[in-house]
């Protein structure tokens, strides 16, 4: 080929590219334009800049406070923010604790019921969230549970762990039963090769699983939004979507608030991408 | 590999027998192992040999303590160990797919099971070094299993198995994912490591090279069963049975089915019998075998050799000629005339020094020097 066809090949394929990023990045850009634009409504404008810029939307989400009962000055968006946090962390350990076992005696034991266990785990993730709020919410309420962190990591942890169960199976499946056996005659019992060989053979994976658990909390509205009424309680979503009420949206304080919640995920996606690629390749671990 | 390395080894190794009485090995309605005997004394070189499905593998298995066993017993030395659990058992194993520790430096997959035996670290290092001395790893040490080639791999599986100084050693196909030029290098190292370490070992293969060449005491195996036990050379020579005959040595035994007939006895009162049409006089041992039995005629190939008079004892219309180096080997069909009951068109095979001028077209007389002869029924050898 020659060099100008190599040259007309490449601008093209940059093109498509830089279309494409396009695409996806201008709504974010609209976001994020709208977040320090101080403008309440939202105005059509086809190039996503600030017309005049302010942090005040920034300063209003992140500086929220209110009077707790004994009088005090409570960081609002603080509380929040750690309730999120706490909520998804605790959720993703909670859930890949109970799905390793399981996936794992999914993936190598026969057992009576073995692959209707499976089928039915498979089952609870077509019901959608709404189905289970109801009783979840009746359940909390007896048990006390409503409008706190663990009533909601309860609820959670149960969702995430079929779909966990799942993914890990895979990932031990993928693990050749030749290492945990090896393990074995080199002097292991089945739970030291298990925790010595097979989990952290398995880490990529995990790592994959916790992060799909801690996304699935740290996301989700609707449960939030039934289960709790205290805004104390509150979890992130739950705080944005009160920026947009019947009578009164505030678009530019939901822009922000969007921007600030998003950036402990990015971060922790940041941290945990190189396990992310090593995941996807999971089967790929025959010594 | 120098020798003074191998002298290094500190401690003796242990060694025990293995003995197996009737196992027996069900998967839900499959039956796998049917009665199996095994009984190989301290220090010798066992070889499981046999086709794919042949119950080998579950054999080793049983062995390892990694399968239970449905029926039966398994000692080592005077140990029952038939329901013991692999680490109970002391011994090591080599498996097919090396199965080293994906996330462990070689390092530290040869320390794993010394690890697992709390042994002090002042010991477990001079044993890892000793061991990568031996099998000359040292500079891979504190690789990951992923960065070493195939062979290395091989090393470090045998160096983990050997770290431990177990009493027996396992050996499940190690050498079936190595190219053929290492494959054969590395069998030899096998053999001259068990030629200094002594210990009792255990190998499964479905490779008759390796079989023939490792083994100081051979199983062949088919169906579930041992068809036959014995010093490699005296099966290859003796071999009990149509399968085993076929089984073993390359190319493989001609085999024909025939009818016995007495003919002319007077020519060669020292050869009174003949292969039916399958005009081979038999050896005057099989002179009490009763005229019109039907056996399997069994020729080797290396047993057929050129008759220079041009009187052979069978035709050769040749097809196709391989050219091996020293060897031919000769394809081709019997002629229709001197072939056996079994049609006109039998295949058979040859191998011929390669002096020999040998084309397609040929047809070439051949003398029978050795000749097997196994029951129709029952496919046993017809031994007197």
């Amino acid at each position: 080929m020659t060099r100008r066809a190599d040259l007309l090949e490449s601008l093209a394929a940059h093109a498509v590219v830089i279309l494409a990023v396009c695409f996806s990045l201008y709504p974010i850009l609209w976001v994020v334009s709208l977040a320090f634009s101080g403008s309440t409504s939202l105005e059509p404008q086809v190039l996503p800049i600030p017309v005049e810029p302010t942090l005040e939307p920034m300063r209003e989400v992140v500086g929220a406070t209110r009077t707790g009962p004994d009088g005090a000055e409570i960081w609002l968006f603080g509380r929040q923010l750690l309730n999120s946090v706490v909520v998804s962390i605790a959720t993703a350990v909670v859930g890949v604790s109970i799905a390793i076992p399981t996936a794992y005696a999914f993936a190598r034991f026969e057992f009576v019921g073995r692959r209707e266990g499976m089928r039915l785990l498979l089952a609870t993730q077509m019901f959608p969230a709404v189905a289970s709020a109801v009783p979840l919410f009746m359940i909390l309420e007896t048990l006390e549970l409503l409008n706190t962190r663990t009533g909601l990591v309860l609820c959670y942890a149960s969702t995430s762990v079929p779909f966990a169960v799942f993914q890990l199976r895979s990932a031990f499946e993928a693990i050749p039963i030749d290492l945990e056996e090896a393990a074995m005659v080199d002097g292991a019992t089945r739970f030291e090769a298990f925790v010595r060989v097979v989990l952290p053979v398995a880490r990529p994976a995990i790592a994959v699983t916790f992060l799909f658990a801690f996304m699935t909390a740290y996301n989700e509205f609707i449960l939030a939004a039934t289960l709790l009424d205290d805004e104390l309680a509150f979890t992130l979503p739950v705080v944005l979507q009160r920026f947009i009420g019947e009578y009164d949206a505030r678009w530019d304080l939901f822009a922000a608030g969007a921007i600030v919640v998003s950036l402990p995920v990015m971060l922790l996606f940041y941290q945990v991408q190189r396990h992310m690629v090593a995941g996807l390749g999971a089967g790929g671990v025959k010594g | 590999m120098p020798a003074s390395l191998w002298q290094t080894l500190s401690a003796p190794f242990r060694m025990v027998s293995v003995q197996a009485k009737q196992l027996i090995k069900r998967f839900g309605d499959t039956t796998v192992l049917s009665g199996v005997d095994l009984d190989i004394p301290d220090g010798e070189f066992a070889v499981l040999v046999g086709p794919s499905g042949c119950g080998k593998s579950t054999l080793l298995r049983l062995l390892a303590g990694l399968e239970r066993v449905s029926e039966g017993t398994i000692h080592f030395g005077e140990r029952d160990v038939t329901t013991l659990e692999p680490r109970e058992r002391d011994i090591a194993m080599v498996f097919q797919s090396y199965a080293l520790y994906p996330h462990m430096s070689v390092r530290k997959n040869l320390e794993f099971g010394l690890r697992l035996r709390k042994t002090d670290a002042a010991t477990m290092a001079a044993r890892v070094e000793e061991v990568a001395k031996m099998l000359d790893i040292s500079h891979l040490l504190e690789r990951l299993p992923r960065a070493l080639s195939g062979g290395q791999r091989q090393r470090v599986a045998m160096g983990r198995a050997i770290v431990r100084r177990p009493a027996l050693f396992l050996f499940d196909e190690p050498l079936s994912n190595l190219d053929p030029a290492l494959r054969a290098q590395v069998r030899v190292e096998i053999r001259r490591l068990h030629d200094q370490l002594g210990v009792t070992s255990v190998y499964v293969t479905h490779d008759q090279v390796e079989a023939m060449t490792l083994a100081d005491v051979l199983y062949v195996l088919e169906g579930g069963e041992v068809q036959q036990r014995g010093r490699p050379i005296d099966i290859y020579r003796e071999p009990a049975n149509c399968f085993v005959a076929k089984f073993l040595g390359s190319p493989a035994m001609n085999l024909s089915e025939v009818e016995l007939r007495r003919e002319s006895v007077a020519q060669q009162p020292e050869r009174p019998w003949f292969a039916g049409q399958f005009p081979v006089a038999t050896p005057a041992a099989f002179a009490q075998l009763e005229p019109g039995r039907r056996v399997f005629a069994g020729v080797r190939p290396h047993d057929l050799t050129l008759a220079t008079d041009g009187a052979g004892d069978l035709e050769l219309q040749v097809e196709v000629v391989e050219t091996l180096g020293p060897e031919l080997t000769v394809h081709g069909k019997l002629r229709a005339g001197t072939s056996p009951n079994s049609g006109p068109d039998q295949a058979y095979v040859a191998v011929l020094p390669a002096e020999h001028r040998v084309a397609r077209g040929d047809t070439l007389a051949l003398k029978v020097e050795h000749l097997h002869l196994f029951d129709a029924v029952t496919q046993r050898t017809l031994r007197c």
